[in-house]
């Protein structure tokens, strides 16, 4: 069994693994990978949160951190914690923007914000357009973590990830 | 009754609330009256199962008899079951649906506020976990309830219809048990009976606003839930939601 050198050559490996539902993210831009460890017998112990309690893409996340790692012959344990609690706040600027690059409003402002937490962001900007005209049809979208809103201007329904 | 005992009956109560509740929402998959609905319904539900899976995981950890949550989700019959009565009750239409989720998020939204300062450290990490996601049902049930009780002469009768029918099963949220004394005095849970007054204050307010009044049933409340005595919804919900399990009990996803 290969040892690892050091954190960042996994944390560069995960790079490569992404959110299934949105294939352009991986999972640090996500904030979903929290954590990893490296044992002294070369066990590496990657750790990740789930979005939503529900969040039915974590079984697919952990399957392909562990692949991923064994593929390099490393000795994988990935573990699952919910506190803290996952927040938008964890995501990365680059994760915006490539977010915002594939269709998807990234979250308005950060949850310190009370009014982001009740659901009622200040402005989401228009993906395709930029366009700051825009209203909110569902609070409850394509997946757990976003919500659906539509363009005044150019029209179009665009999904925007929620601010939790 | 020890404080092991305690903890394993309060987790499969909350835990079976999300679980049923859950399955209960999931049977609008596909059948809403829009398409937004229908996603908002199953979205909340998918949250819901999320919720029960953790609670029911660390109910079958404090049990100490090797239960997973599959185990206790699926291998355990009506009167084993810690669910409010509320929450099996029958989704008839969209209104008698949001009627129920309404009186279910307010209570839930409340307790989980006061769940935050638990001195468990699950119940803690799952109830700043949890709010997150029930602010938004709670939101939405609320602009449901006013936006159709205030809204067409139908739609208005459609709601009173629903929150005279549901209004007798929500008393029973806020019975105790001796399970309670002995967590509450361990500071892990928070009491019911304060969760009670809060509650009645948010739906009062809304019902209001949404024109909608509560019936006089002379303060009459169904119970039962507590002890494992469930209506008759309850046996029909298992019969679907277990039957793959136990049909085929070594099925693997």
């Amino acid at each position: 069994m290969k040892t690892a050198t050091g954190k960042e050559e996994i944390y560069a490996l995960l790079e490569e693994v992404k959110d299934p539902e949105i294939p352009v993210l991986s999972i640090r831009d996500l904030g979903i990978l929290r954590d990893v460890e490296i044992a002294e017998n070369g066990q590496v112990t990657v750790v990740i949160t789930p979005t939503y309690s529900g969040c039915p893409a974590m079984d697919t996340i952990e399957r392909e951190v562990k692949e991923k790692l064994e593929a390099e012959g490393l000795d994988v344990l990935v573990k699952s914690k919910i506190s803290p609690a996952w927040t938008t706040d964890w995501m990365t600027e680059e994760g915006r923007q490539k977010l915002e690059e594939y269709g998807i409003a990234p979250p308005a402002e950060s949850t310190a914000d009370k009014a982001s937490i009740l659901g009622k962001p200040k402005v989401v900007r228009c993906p395709r357009c930029k366009s700051e005209e825009t209203s909110l049809i569902s609070q409850f979208g394509s997946t757990a973590c976003k919500a659906l809103y539509r363009c005044d201007d150019c029209l179009e329904t665009f999904d925007y990830f929620k601010c939790i | 009754m020890t404080k092991e005992e305690a903890l394993y009956e309060y987790l499969i109560r909350l835990g079976d609330n999300a679980l049923i509740l859950g399955q209960r929402l999931g049977e609008w998959c596909g059948a809403a009256h829009q398409l937004e609905s229908d996603i908002a319904m199953t979205n909340v539900a998918l949250d819901l199962v999320g919720q029960a899976r953790m609670l029911l995981t660390e109910a079958g950890e404090v049990e100490g008899k090797g239960r997973s949550e599959d185990d206790l989700a699926f291998h355990r019959n009506e009167f084993e079951f810690r669910n409010n009565l509320l929450v099996e009750m029958a989704n008839g239409d969209f209104g008698q649906t949001i009627t129920r989720q309404f009186f279910f998020d307010c209570f839930y939204f409340h307790f989980l506020q006061a769940l935050k300062s638990s001195k468990s450290e699950f119940l803690q990490a799952f109830a700043m976990k949890s709010i997150k996601e029930v602010t938004y049902h709670r939101e939405l049930s609320t602009d449901f309830m006013i936006r159709l009780g205030d809204g067409t002469e139908e739609s208005h009768e459609k709601m009173q219809d629903a929150v005279n029918l549901l209004w007798e099963y929500t008393g029973e949220l806020f019975e105790k048990t001796e399970a309670d004394e002995i967590l509450i005095a361990e500071g892990i849970v928070p009491d019911l009976t304060q969760i009670k007054s809060l509650w009645e204050q948010d739906v009062m307010a809304v019902l209001e606003k949404a024109t909608l009044l509560i019936p006089d049933n002379k303060g009459y409340m169904a119970s039962g839930s507590r002890k494992g005595h469930h209506s008759e919804y309850l046996g029909y919900i298992l019969a679907e939601m277990q039957y793959l399990p136990r049909m085929m009990p070594d099925a693997k996803w």
